[in-house]
């Protein structure tokens, strides 16, 4: 199974805003009771978009492929439900200030970007939807930029990830693959593998 | 210019480098459990693929299990069906599993390091954020997501990107009832909910060297809620004797040589660090949480923030949180109503915790209307708080004495808040929902503080309950 390249993401954006998006808050935990990624994405944000005006349950940001958001989103638990049950909703992107750095992993492993702005250019993008809901931004990798209504700001992206983005290694289990017998050849010279293991009962 | 652990672990452990500056990183021990596995097991199967070292894989169940009835089936058939999935996947790939009742379940994060699984020097991985915990021992240790736990199923690597390391050396004499709790949500508040993001912390000096085993695996276990995805504390004496016996831990002769080597993987005393923070913990109180993040936290003789106190950009996140807790600015928690207590998982349910709860639980009852759980980490911490009377300590003074798991930390079993219900937890995260109920609201604080909260029906300073009694 072969990944794609992904280059760039053109859409609507949903102004979510927000700092510390933990997780729980995104897919709470009774959501995963289950064994498939399958039903997430009509779960994501369920309790938090109960309250009044919350983008997620406005009709006219349904079919955003790009959501922005603030400083470290994503903390908390490691739980890759978070981005899939994004992904499964249709998005496609993540803007924020910065990502908590598991949420980083899982994203990209599910092909997810997760791009980074200044807080000003944040507040332009959230601005710019609420406004005008239909407005579209793109997140060129290769250019490292974000553009919105003919302007294109610099964004910031740990380079492996945006390499493997780009080079459509995100999936990234065949590039592990490719250096097994290294793997192995390292693990053959590791002092705590040589070690004998107690027969103990505590 | 000496290393620091950190270096020393990755160093040792890296395959080869990637492209954009990433590392494939060999695992020396996986830890998997049957929340974040099932998808992973399922990609092997979809591509294929076998299980590459099962020999360095372990299992357990931990967040789904209730903590009153373990009898099969579960009485949640969704808990159930993941009770299977994982039953079923290590069977077919040989990998060593603990169900309760083998005596050695637990919340992997406590189970693991009483195996003698965790040890200094290796790299840990498991799809859980408080994987950190494991680095109290000196490993290098972290949470990873689903596709990375199918990664390291199939090959024992991963692709990893090497932090700076922050070294936090803490010095000072802890004051009573103050403990590593409440020193670790000291740091996060000092440093912020995302102030270790990037970063290892590696935490140290004399309070951390004073500090038992358990009080080091709290310290690391909250590196995450700092933002750290890895914290760690140096090997040292305390750590070998902690492992000697244990039953993956090294044996005879080759523990010696074992303890030889784990010395050599600590810090040198010249290592060089990214960065550096002295933290003088001395005149440190009681910590609890009176918002929505774990940094969002006062010394239980403090008051709450006013919002328009705080910076900038936390001021709408303090006004929403002080919204959603219900409590008042200008004003210390003390007196705040409690409904629930929630003593246990994989930050404070171990047995120094439980002894330490256990001592306030002597003087008094749990008070009318409040609902206390105490949930051991582990079977082994339950075995061991049976044997000193503990168990029956928590029984007389009206607590529910329960079976181990994560319980209410998250909330994944039948252990729930219901709404707008308040828990005093010594869990390790408040956030909005956490607890089981989207209206529910949680106080982190340290187990002394949670059981005198049980006592009192409402927050008070355990300094003041117990009086002399330090």
């Amino acid at each position: 199974m072969t990944a794609q390249s992904i280059q760039r993401v053109k859409g609507r954006v949903v102004p979510l805003g927000g700092d510390d998006i933990d997780t729980d808050r995104i897919i709470p935990a009774r959501f995963l009771l289950c064994t498939t990624f399958a039903e997430l994405g009509e779960h994501a944000f369920e309790d938090d978009r109960k309250s009044p005006g919350h983008p997620f349950s406005d009709p006219r940001y349904a079919g955003a492929k790009i959501l922005v958001t603030g400083r470290n989103f994503g903390c908390g638990s490691s739980r890759e439900h978070a981005p899939q049950a994004l992904k499964r909703r249709g998005l496609e992107a993540v803007i924020g200030e910065s990502f908590a750095e598991i949420f980083l992993d899982n994203a990209t492993s599910c092909g997810m970007v997760c791009a980074c702005l200044p807080r000003e250019v944040i507040e332009k993008l959230l601005a710019d939807a609420k406004r005008d809901p239909r407005s579209e931004a793109t997140i060129d990798l290769a250019a490292r930029t974000v553009g919105l209504r003919r302007r294109k700001y610099p964004l910031a992206m740990d380079e492996s990830v945006r390499q493997r983005l780009l080079d459509g290694s995100w999936d990234v289990l065949a590039v592990l693959q490719e250096a097994r017998d290294r793997a192995d050849a390292l693990a053959a010279r590791l002092p705590y593998l040589a070690f004998r293991r107690g027969g103990a009962a505590r | 210019m000496g290393r620091n652990l950190l270096a020393k672990v990755w160093d040792l452990h890296r395959v080869r480098d990637l492209p954009g500056g990433a590392t494939q990183l060999f695992i020396g021990l996986h830890l998997i459990h049957e929340v974040t596995s099932p998808q992973a097991f399922e990609a092997l199967r979809e591509r294929g693929l076998k299980v590459a070292r099962p020999d360095l894989t372990f299992a357990v169940v931990d967040h789904v299990v209730p903590t009153d009835d373990v009898r099969r089936p579960l009485a949640d058939p969704l808990a159930e069906e993941m009770f299977c999935a994982i039953e079923d996947n290590t069977a077919a790939c040989g990998i060593a599993f603990f169900p309760p009742g083998c005596g050695s379940q637990g919340v992997i994060h406590v189970a693991a390091p009483e195996l003698g699984l965790t040890r200094p020097g290796l790299t840990i991985a498991c799809g859980d954020s408080h994987t950190s915990t494991h680095g109290a021992l000196g490993a290098v240790a972290f949470g990873i997501g689903t596709s990375q736990v199918r990664d390291v199923l199939a090959t024992q690597c991963l692709a990893a990107r090497r932090p700076k390391v922050r070294r936090i050396v803490l010095t000072g004499k802890l004051g009573p009832w103050v403990a590593a709790k409440d020193v670790i949500l000291h740091i996060i508040r000092v440093l912020g909910v995302k102030g270790g993001v990037g970063f290892a912390y590696e935490l140290a000096g004399p309070v951390v060297e004073r500090m038992g085993i358990e009080e080091r695996l709290t310290l690391c276990n909250m590196g995450i809620e700092g933002g750290a995805r890895i914290a760690y504390c140096n090997p040292d004496e305390k750590t070998f004797a902690y492992l000697a016996g244990r039953r993956y831990a090294p044996d005879g002769a080759d523990f010696a040589a074992a303890a030889a080597w784990w010395r050599t993987m600590a810090s040198d005393p010249d290592a060089s660090f990214d960065d550096e923070v002295a933290l003088d913990v001395g005149d440190l109180a009681p910590m609890v949480t009176w918002g929505i993040t774990p940094g969002q936290a006062i010394a239980i003789d403090e008051a709450v923030p006013s919002p328009s106190a705080c910076p900038g950009p936390e001021r709408a996140q303090a006004e929403e949180a002080q919204d959603f807790m219900g409590v008042t600015p200008g004003k210390p928690l003390t007196g705040l109503k409690v409904n629930v207590v929630f003593i246990g998982s994989c930050t404070n349910g171990r047995l120094s915790d439980l002894r330490v709860a256990a001592r306030v639980a002597r003087r008094g009852r749990v008070a009318p209307g409040v609902r206390a759980l105490v949930v051991p980490g582990s079977e082994r911490v339950a075995a061991q708080a049976e044997a000193e009377g503990l168990a029956d300590v928590f029984r007389r003074a009206g607590f529910e004495w329960r079976l181990p798991g994560c319980s209410m930390c998250l909330a994944m079993n039948p252990d729930r808040l219901r709404a707008g219900e308040l828990c005093v937890a010594t869990s390790n995260r408040n956030f909005k929902g956490r607890q089981g109920h989207p209206q529910g609201r949680t106080v982190l604080a340290g187990p002394a503080m949670a059981a005198a909260a049980a006592l009192a029906g409402e927050i008070v300073d355990i300094r003041t309950m117990m009086g002399a009694d330090a």
